[in-house]
C-alpha cells in the first residue's frame, strides 16, 4: 500500500507552537496557517496537514454515488470529537437525522488490536535483538493515547456515535429545502462565525460549518445562480477572518459547465468523488485491488493561504476504500501488471467502457 | 535581475519611466494553474526601489479575493513590505471582501457598487497624480467582480473601459486578473473577448500538456500587442516559456531549459 507524499513548502517561519497546540484538533502549520483535520488522516496527509482555517473546501459530487457524505460524516464526527461546533445545512427536511448516522470514534482499546496487527507484521523483518526497544516505544504511546487530543482520529463507519454523545454538543442544524431565500442561511452563518472571528491573540476554539448538496434540485433557489454565487463569495469572505473551515458539496452535473467552474474557482481547496462502476472489465485489468475499491477521490486544488506557491501531488487521483468494511482509507492507485497475452495496450485500456464519464485515471 | 517575464513585459529596460505607464494588463488562468503570482511579480516589481526611485510609484490594489494578510505575507517574502508602503502613502488597498450580502438580488446594487468603486479609485488618482505619482491599479479578480455586480457583465465592462479612460487621462497603469475558463464553454464570452480587445498585453497561465510536474508548475503565454502606429498595430510580440513558483521568487525558462 503506497502512502502518498507531499512536498512541504521550501519556506518554513519557526511559529511558537505551543499557541495552537493548547486548543485540542488545531494544529499549525507553514506560513502561519492553522489547520483542521478532516477526519480522514489519509487525505489529511495528501493535504499537507489539514484543512486551514479560513477556508473554504468544494467537494463536487457524482450524482451516482453518495460518497460525498463519508467525507462529510468524517468531518462532522472529527469536529464532534475535538468539540468544536458545527453548523450543518442540507436540502433534507429534517437535517437532524442525518447526525445519527455519523461514526463514532475508535476506543483506544480498538487501537491497541490494531496496532499489535501490525507491530508482529513489523516484527518478522525486524531482527530479534532490535525487537525489545520497539516493545518499549508501543507501551508508551498506548498509555498517552486519549480521543481528545489526537489530532485526526480514525471512525468506525459502521457504528453510529451515540445520542449521549451528540447531546452535550453544540450543534445547529438548517435545512435549506425550505428556505426561500439564501439569506436565511447566510445569516445562520454569519451569526456561527461571529463566535471565531480572528483575533492578534491566542485562538479560542474552532469552527465547522457542513453544507451538503448545495444547488440540490429541490432548493427553491437552484435556479439562481448569481444569487448562489453571491452567497458563496459573502461565505468565503466571512470564512477568511474566521477560526472556522467550511465544507460544502455540490452536483456539478447539474448545474452549467461556466457557473460550475466559477464555484471551483472559488473554492481553495478543492475535491471531487467518483463512483467506480461495479463490474468493469477494463478497469479490473487496469487496477490492483479493484474489487475493494467503492469510488475515487480527486484532488483538483489544494488551499494556498498566505503564499503563492502551489502544491503539486504526485498523484491527483486516489482510491477510496474501507479498511476492513469500516475506516476509510485512501490509496494510490496502482496499475495492475499488464498481460502479456491479452495483446490490449495501457492507452486503450484506459478508458472506462462502463462508466459514462469516459475520464482517464490520473495515475 | 531580470527574467523572461520581465523581458516580455518590457520590465527589463534601463528607463526611468515605469514601462506599462498607460497600458493595460489582462492576466488569465485556469483552475488547474493560478496566476496570481504573475500579479504579485508585477506589484513586487512596480514597488521596488528600482523603479520609484525616479518616480513616485503608487499602487492601488483593489481586492475581491483575498485579505490584505495574505498579500502582505506573500510580497513580504518576494521582499517586498507592503504595510511600510501603505503607511508611506504609496500602497492604497481597497477591501472589497467585506461586502455585504444584499438581501435581494438586485442588479442595481451591484451596478451601484461599482459606480462608488469607481469613484472611489478616481478620487485616489486625481488626488497621487497631484503629487506626480506613478499609478498602478491592480484589480484581483473580475470573476468576482462580475459576482458583486449580480452577473451584470455590462456594470462590469462599463468599469473597466472607465479604468481604461484613467490609462489615457492620467497614465497609470491597470493589471487585472480573470479566470479564462468560466468562459470557454460559452458562445459568446462578451466580456473576456471585450476585455481581451481592451487590453495590450494579455498573459496566460496555462497547465502544461503533459499534466503537472513539481519542476514545472506551468507554462506562459505573454502576448505584447506593441505600440499602433498610422498604418496599425506594429511590432506584436508573442512570448512563450515555463515556470516554476517558490516562495522568494518565481523561475520563468523555456521548456527544456530547467537547471
Amino acid at each position: 500500500m503506497a502512502t502518498p507524499k507531499t512536498r512541504a513548502s521550501s519556506f518554513s517561519r519557526n511559529i511558537p507552537s505551543t499557541a495552537a497546540s493548547q486548543v485540542p484538533g488545531v494544529k499549525s502549520g507553514p506560513n502561519g496557517t492553522l489547520f483542521l483535520s478532516s477526519g480522514i488522516s489519509d487525505l489529511d496527509k495528501i493535504l499537507g496537514g489539514g484543512f486551514p482555517l479560513g477556508s473554504l473546501v468544494v467537494v463536487m459530487e457524482d450524482p451516482e454515488a453518495p460518497h460525498h457524505m463519508l467525507l462529510l460524516r468524517n468531518f462532522m464526527s472529527q469536529g464532534l470529537v475535538h468539540n468544536q461546533p458545527l453548523l450543518y445545512a442540507s436540502p433534507a427536511k429534517d437535517p437532524r437525522g442525518f447526525l445519527g448516522t455519523l461514526p463514532s470514534p475508535v476506543s483506544s482499546k480498538d487501537d491497541k488490536s490494531l496496532d499489535r496487527d501490525s507491530e508482529q507484521e513489523k516484527g518478522l523483518r525486524i531482527a530479534w535483538q532490535y525487537k525489545k526497544y520497539f516493545g518499549e516505544n508501543q507501551q508508551n504511546s498506548n498509555s498517552q493515547r486519549d480521543n481528545k487530543f489526537e489530532y485526526c482520529n480514525e471512525f468506525d463507519l459502521r457504528k453510529p456515535v451515540q445520542r449521549q454523545f451528540l447531546s452535550g454538543q453544540r450543534i445547529e442544524c438548517i435545512s435549506t429545502q425550505d428556505s426561500p431565500d439564501l439569506a436565511a442561511l447566510h445569516d445562520r452563518c454569519a451569526s456561527f462565525l461571529k463566535q471565531f472571528l480572528k483575533t492578534d491573540g491566542n485562538i479560542s476554539g474552532a469552527g465547522r460549518i457542513a453544507i451538503q448538496s448545495f444547488c440540490a434540485p429541490q432548493c427553491t433557489y437552484f435556479e439562481q445562480e448569481w444569487r448562489v454565487l453571491s452567497f458563496i463569495r459573502s461565505l468565503r469572505s466571512m470564512i477568511r477572518s474566521s477560526n472556522a473551515v467550511v465544507i460544502l458539496s455540490f452536483p456539478p452535473s447539474l448545474l452549467s459547465l461556466s457557473f460550475s467552474k466559477r464555484l471551483q474557482h472559488m473554492a481553495d481547496t478543492l475535491l471531487s468523488v467518483r463512483a467506480i462502476p461495479d463490474e468493469d472489465k477494463d478497469l479490473a485489468k487496469l487496477l490492483t485491488g479493484y474489487q475493494d475499491m467503492i469510488g475515487l477521490l480527486s484532488v483538483h486544488k489544494v488551499a494556498r493561504i498566505n503564499t503563492q506557491v502551489p502544491v503539486i501531488l504526485e498523484a491527483a487521483t486516489f482510491s477510496m476504500k474501507l479498511q476492513k468494511r469500516k475506516f476509510l482509507v485512501l490509496e494510490c492507485l496502482n496499475q495492475a501488471p499488464v498481460d502479456g497475452s491479452s495483446g490490449t495496450s495501457y492507452a486503450t485500456s484506459g478508458s472506462c467502457s462502463g462508466s459514462s464519464k469516459g475520464r482517464s485515471l490520473d495515475f | 535581475m531580470d527574467n523572461l517575464l520581465d523581458r516580455a513585459l518590457g520590465l527589463d529596460g534601463r528607463s526611468d519611466r515605469w514601462p506599462l505607464r498607460g497600458k493595460l494588463v489582462l492576466v488569465e488562468d485556469c483552475v488547474e494553474t493560478g496566476g496570481a503570482f504573475v500579479i504579485h511579480h508585477i506589484i513586487k516589481r512596480f514597488l521596488s526601489p528600482q523603479s520609484s526611485a525616479f518616480s513616485n510609484n503608487s499602487l492601488i490594489l483593489v481586492a475581491f479575493s483575498q485579505p490584505l494578510s495574505h498579500y502582505d505575507r506573500v510580497l513580504r517574502k518576494l521582499g517586498c513590505n507592503l504595510v511600510a508602503q501603505r503607511d508611506n502613502n504609496r500602497f492604497l488597498f481597497f477591501d472589497m471582501l467585506n461586502l455585504r450580502f444584499p438581501d435581494r438580488e438586485d442588479a442595481k446594487i451591484g451596478s451601484s457598487v461599482l459606480v462608488s468603486l469607481f469613484e472611489k479609485i478616481y478620487n485616489a488618482v486625481c488626488a497621487l497624480s497631484a503629487e506626480n505619482s506613478c499609478i498602478t491599479i491592480v484589480i484581483d479578480d473580475i470573476a468576482l467582480m462580475e459576482v458583486v455586480a449580480n452577473g451584470s457583465s455590462d456594470s462590469v465592462l462599463d468599469f473597466l473601459h472607465y479604468c481604461r479612460t484613467l490609462t489615457s487621462e492620467f497614465d497609470c497603469s491597470v493589471v487585472a486578473l480573470n479566470h479564462g475558463d468560466i468562459y470557454s464553454s460559452m458562445e459568446k464570452p462578451m466580456l473576456m473577448l471585450n476585455l481581451e480587445y481592451l487590453s495590450n498585453i494579455l498573459v496566460r497561465a496555462e497547465p502544461l500538456a503533459t499534466g503537472s510536474v513539481v519542476d514545472v508548475h506551468g507554462q506562459l503565454m505573454v502576448f505584447d500587442k506593441g505600440e499602433r502606429d498610422r498604418q496599425g498595430t506594429s511590432g506584436s510580440k508573442i512570448h512563450n516559456f515555463h515556470f516554476r513558483v517558490k516562495e522568494n521568487s518565481v523561475d520563468f525558462f523555456y521548456p527544456g531549459g530547467r537547471g
